[in-house]
């Protein structure tokens, strides 16, 4: 990758990061009213992330059955709604643990 | 007055400036992965002040995709944003200056969102100020040390660091959707729609930025038509 590419490229990011946020601020001085398009900005993020996540979370430990156990884990403590941070915390020690019992086998 | 506003938004931002140092950990620590430097992956934390977004973008700029598609993709994914905004301007001094309102809105994420959006009566500007001060030096902080130090890290630790953003993305979705059929319905929908665009031929070879917005506008957009928002009294 060039340095300019990744350069132009955070320019890019920052402006389409900030236009949706300051145009509103700017221009409206009223609520939005349509119920169709207010549902969809509340939904689009749960559409975003799940697709981010699934199955790009399956590569991204050293292996298969690391991210499995790290993502069943997860997805376990996320159900019984802990907090952000536990939820992280328990993924990657189920991580670490598997790898650590991987390399002892 | 002024000065007790500030402080009392500075100490509200304080457990979200302590979330956003570990999840700026685990960015920078992506972002040297896939062929970031430190001041590469710290500026666009400090000029992007977004997780998901600059997730997704990072991704797109080292599989080489083109400007259109990375612009279109943050934009998609950051489209809450606008809601965000549209929702907090109604909060604010009507007569708030122009420079005060751009401040403002570069700081509009999802928790400094929540938080402000709980204020009682007209949202006071200096409070939102104080309150963005401490996450915005965590968050990028969070990445300078991640990605500084992702080349040093042990292959097990990197491995754990690996999954930790999506386990944070399984956090933020998982619990709304749990007693919420349309929210869950909606999650999967949007991999079941992720995983045959992977899949079929011709969609597979759709870059990442593009399958993402495609695939969220679908899920997202045949919810809305179905699921309109309940009308709320004012």
């Amino acid at each position: 990758m060039s340095e300019e590419r990744i350069f132009v490229g955070i320019l890019v990011m920052a402006a389409a990061t900030y236009l949706p946020r300051v145009l509103p601020m700017l221009l409206l001085r009223r609520p939005i009213r349509n119920l169709r398009l207010l549902a969809f900005f509340e939904y689009v993020p749960f559409a975003v992330i799940a697709a981010m996540t699934f199955p790009d979370i399956l590569s991204s430990t050293a292996n298969l059955p690391s991210a499995l156990v790290g993502a069943g884990i997860a997805l376990l403590l996320a159900w019984l709604r802990n907090s952000l941070f536990t939820v992280a915390l328990g993924g990657m020690a189920g991580v670490m643990l598997t790898e650590l019992i991987q390399s002892l086998l | 007055m002024s000065r007790s506003n500030y402080r009392r938004g500075l100490l509200a931002g304080i457990p979200i400036a302590l979330g956003y140092f570990a999840v700026g950990l685990t960015f920078g620590i992506y972002a040297q992965s896939t062929g970031f430097t430190p001041l590469q992956a710290t500026l666009t934390s400090l000029s992007n002040l977004s997780s998901t977004g600059q997730l997704a973008g990072v991704n797109i700029i080292s599989r080489l995709g083109g400007y259109v598609e990375l612009a279109t993709a943050i934009l998609i994914i950051n489209m809450r944003y606008l809601l965000m905004s549209f929702s907090l301007v109604t909060k604010i001094d009507p007569k708030l200056s122009t420079a005060k309102r751009m401040l403002i809105s570069f700081a509009i994420t999802d928790e400094i969102y929540a938080v402000s959006s709980q204020e009682k009566g007209i949202l006071d500007e200096r409070f939102f100020f104080g309150l963005m001060t401490l996450p915005i030096l965590g968050w990028t902080s969070g990445t300078l040390i991640g990605s500084s130090l992702g080349p040093v890290l042990p292959p097990l630790i990197a491995s754990a660091f690996g999954i930790a953003i999506y386990c944070m993305f399984i956090a933020i979705i998982v619990p709304p959707a749990r007693n919420n059929f349309k929210l869950l319905l909606i999650i999967l929908a949007s991999i079941t729609l992720n995983l045959l665009f992977l899949k079929l031929p011709l969609l597979k070879n759709l870059a990442s930025g593009w399958r993402l917005t495609i695939v969220a506008v679908i899920a997202a957009g045949a919810a809305a038509i179905i699921w309109p928002k309940e009308a709320v009294d004012e």
